[in-house]
Order: structure tokens, then sequence, then C-alpha cells
């Protein structure tokens, strides 16, 4: 599979344009007719251009928006690793429409840490080894941020269950669990 | 292309009127991998993530009502003590990101023999509502569903909740897969034990085209089962179990053979029920 793109797009990407265009009556809409579209992500406003409007979220900000943190594996929601958040609830972006994110907040894993360095979640991955070939860790990341801003004190069973949309090939995933427990030490303040 | 982003039903209805070859999209989890894989090619979208009212979920004299786009994590959370069965049924569909963004609307509408939620509303025996132009009607869900992936959905129409009566007694689900996430069912089956009519109704999912109810099975355990102690004998226990499974008509596939998934509904049958009774 092309990791560059929805397949659907090379079907259908002829048609041209599109976007927002004001205040439809019957709710907003997205039309042909208009030239772009514009996304809210990490708290910049983007605007799509000449995009087909089928396209994923997770291909516009890929290939549009020059966000390549969000990674495309699988294209059907099995594995994570286009893991955002949208209006900061946890979904995967290749099954978000992105002409229907308009109006909403997008938070990738670019997002997380708003200054140049890393969030203490990113930290405790790279110390406690829990990045191997990487490829599943944005949407990692992404999952146990919103797991630990919601339930701080997760247990083992509760992180199992909240990653377990999340595949990692190559760590068997006892280090990204260790990363885990690390974080939620740091943040309870119990570790040096 | 066009996507419309109605924020009411009734804009819905309308942008629906309007753009007659629109398709719908709710959280996108079965839409946007058709899209993705170039099985689907939307000309039109109405997205109805904004329309607050079809999030509702409520009890409505003796009925429970629950809004199309409520989600399963919302099952899972806010549904956990009047529905457990259908919370339970949640809990196991895909993973946290799926739940956050996959609707009841969305799983009735998509009508795949292994939808999770089917065999609970079979088993309540629930009604679709579908709103249009002209107003609403109301469907069976056994009606609505007319073959593996059909329904009686007509053009205009939106599903704007689904309905069923409100039961008091034991609920069960249970679910066989391949691990306890990201599975979609071999087999699956919902019960409730509804004390208050002494009937016992259960249906499975997976092990036919549409959700299946065995009623033969239901008549003989509602009548065998001592209502007051909540209790059955094993061998009535075991006989529900065998006509249950000789009621499923199941397939082989990729996930099982025809031979197992039979199996697994007599386990299934009599687990449910056992966990049902009183110890
Ligand atoms: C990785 C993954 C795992 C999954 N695991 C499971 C699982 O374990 N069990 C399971 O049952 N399913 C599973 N699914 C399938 C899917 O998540 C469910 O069927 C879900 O309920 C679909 O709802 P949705 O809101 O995402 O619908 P969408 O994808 O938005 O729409 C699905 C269909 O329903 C139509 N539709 C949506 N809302 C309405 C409405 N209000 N009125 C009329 N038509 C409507 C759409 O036009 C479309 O045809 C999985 C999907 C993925 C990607
Ligand atoms: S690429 Fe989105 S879940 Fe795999
Ligand atoms: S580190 Fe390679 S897939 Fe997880």
């Amino acid at each position: 599979m092309t990791s560059d793109r929805n397949p659907g797009y090379a079907e259908a990407g002829r048609s041209q344009v599109e976007a927002a265009a004001e205040g439809a009556p019957a709710g907003s809409r997205l039309t042909d007719e208009s030239e772009s579209y514009t996304l809210q992500v990490n708290g910049r406003e983007e605007s799509v251009k000449a995009a087909w409007l089928g396209e994923s979220l997770l291909y516009v900000l890929r290939e549009r928006l020059g966000l390549p943190g969000s990674k495309n594996a699988c294209e059907q929601g099995e594995c994570g690793s286009c893991s955002v958040f949208l209006d900061g609830t946890l979904v995967v972006s290749c099954c978000v429409l992105a002409a229907d994110a308009v109006d909403s907040e997008v938070v990738t894993v670019e997002g997380l840490e708003p200054g140049d360095g890393l969030s203490d979640v990113q930290q405790h991955f790279l110390d406690a080894g829990a990045v191997q070939c990487g490829f599943c860790t944005p949407g990692l990341i992404v999952a146990v941020h919103d797991l630990l801003d919601r339930v701080p004190d997760a247990d083992e069973l509760t992180v199992r269950e909240a990653i377990s949309g999340n595949l990692c090939r190559c760590t068997g995933y006892g280090r990204i669990l260790q990363a885990v427990v690390d974080v939620q030490r740091q943040r309870a303040g119990t570790q040096p | 292309m066009t996507v419309a982003r109605p924020t009411t039903l009734s804009q819905a209805v309308d942008a629906l009127a309007a753009m007659p070859d629109a398709q719908l999209l709710a959280g996108g989890t079965d839409f946007m991998v058709e899209v993705n894989f170039g099985h689907r090619r939307p000309t039109d979208v109405v997205a109805l993530r904004r329309v607050a009212e079809l999030r509702h979920h409520a009890t409505d004299g003796d009925e429970v009502v629950l809004g199309a786009n409520v989600t399963y994590s919302q099952m899972q959370t806010e549904l956990a003590e009047a529905l457990p069965a259908l919370a339970a049924a949640a809990r196991t569909v895909g993973s946290p990101q799926i739940r956050n963004a996959g609707t009841i609307g969305g799983n009735v509408a998509t009508a795949s023999p292994a939808g999770d939620t089917l065999p609970f509303l079979a088993a309540v025996e629930a009604d679709v509502v579908l709103a249009s132009p002209d107003g609403t009607r109301r469907l069976p869900l056994a009606d609505f569903i007319t073959a593996a992936k059909r329904t009686a959905i007509q053009p205009g129409e939106v599903i704007s909740e689904v309905r069923f009566p409100a039961v008091r007694g034991p609920q069960q689900f249970l679910k066989v897969g391949t691990r306890n996430a990201m599975v979609i069912s071999i087999a699956c089956c919902a019960m409730v034990v509804d004390t208050d009519h002494r009937r016992v109704r259960c249906a499975f999912g997976s092990v036919a085209a549409r959700p299946l109810r065995p009623t033969e099975a239901e008549d003989f355990i509602s009548d065998a089962l001592d209502w007051d102690t909540l209790d059955a004998e094993t061998n009535a226990v075991d006989r529900f179990a065998a006509l249950a499974a000789a009621a499923a008509e199941p397939i082989t596939d990729h996930r099982g053979t025809a031979e197992y998934r039979r199996h697994t509904v007599k386990v299934m049958a009599r687990r449910a029920l056992t966990r049902s009774l009183r110890a």
C-alpha cells in the first residue's frame, strides 16, 4: 500500500478544489466552487487548497500541510499510528473526512508540546527504550497523552486497554508500558 | 462535491433533500475505510457529527431512546448501568479511537452481520426511527435489516434514533474473536432475561446474514425457567443451548468455519444463560 495518500483519491482526485463557503443557511458546507478550506491544526489556521473533498484528515495533514508526524500504516483504523485529537477526543485521522474537521480543533503529535522540546511522554518513551523503528511511536504518544490526562493513575490493565488500538511490531510493548509508568511516577512526584 | 455540515436534524434532512445523491457520514469508521480503499466515491456528503440532538439518550416513559450519533464510548460509560449488555458490546468494538468516533446509527445503517450492537437491539426488539421531509417512520430492526449489509432505508431518510421497551432483569453480551480488542466478531451473543414478562430473549451475531433470534430455544427456556427463583435444570440449559445452535445459519469464511461458529453459539447460549441465573 502506498504510504502517501488515501487510494480513493487516485480515483476521484480529478475533481478540483473545494472549500468553505460562507454561512450557507442549512448549516455550513464546503463546495467545489470554493477555493480552499481552513483547518485549525495545533493552534494554527491552515489553509487547504485545491483538495478533493474525499481526502482523509491523515492525508491532508501529511501531504498538504507538511505534518508527517501522524503515520499512515493501514488507512483502515486498525493500527492507531495516525492518532490525533479532534476537539480533544482521541481518534484515528485516517477515518476522519478532512472537510468534516472544519470548525474543529485538531492536535497532532507535532502540537503536543508547544515549544521545541519533547513532552514528558515523548522523553520517557526515549529513556525507557520504548522506541525501536519508531513507526508506531507518534500514535502511541498521542494515545498515552489522552489516557494520562483523563486517568492519571491508570493501572496496567487500563493502560493496556487504552493502547489496544495502537499496534507495535517491534517492542513487544514491555518498554512502552514501562515508559507509561515512568511518566505516571514523574507526574505524581514519586520519581527522582 | 459538497460537504454539508448541518447542526440540527431538520437541517440534515433538508441538506439530503437538496442533494439527493449525498451520502451520510457519522463517525466515519466504516465510511472512510471504504473511501480510502476506493470502494466508495461520494459525490456529496451530509456530515452528521455536529447534530447534537442525535447524540442524546433518554428513557421516554417505558421506552429507551438512543440517538443515532451516540458513540460506543458513550454507551460504554453513560449506559453501563442502564444497559449493561449494550455497554459490554460497545466495549468490545475496535479500539478507544474507534469507540470515540463510531456510532450506533452507523452500526445499524451498515447492517453488517458482525455489527456488535445488532444482537442486543434484536434481543430488545428495537425499532429504527427514520426521519425524512415527510416526517418520521418506525420500523422494527428485523424489517429494517433486509439482508447482509442491506437495509430498508429510502432515499432522503436519516436514522434519527433507535427505540425499545425498557427491560428489567439480567442481561449479557459475549463475543468470540482472536483477541480482546480490535476484532470483528467470529460470533457474538446478546441476552436479556426479561423478568417482568418472564421471557428470555437473545440474538446472535455473525452466525447468519442478519442478527439471529433462536425463537424455538427462547420459547423452550422461557417455559422451563423457574421465574420465582430464576433457576433452571442443567438439562434444560443444555437443551436451550442445543436449540440455539441448531437455529444458527453460519457460513465458513476467513474468520472461522461454520462448524466452529455453530459450536460457539452453543457455548455462548449456555454461558449467557448460566450467568443470568441465580447461582
Ligand atoms: C478498526 C475498526 C474496527 C472496528 N471494529 C468493529 C467492531 O468490533 N464491531 C463492530 O460492530 N463494528 C466495528 N467496526 C465498524 C464500525 O466502527 C461500526 O460499524 C460503526 O458503528 C460505524 O459507525 P460510524 O458512526 O463510524 O459510521 P460511518 O462510517 O460514518 O457510516 C457508516 C454507514 O452508515 C451510514 N450512516 C451513518 N449514520 C447514519 C444515519 N444517522 N442515518 C442513516 N445512515 C447513516 C453511512 O452513510 C454509512 O453508509 C470497526 C471499524 C474499524 C475501522
Ligand atoms: S493509518 Fe489510521 S489507523 Fe492505521
Ligand atoms: S517501534 Fe517499530 S512498530 Fe513500534
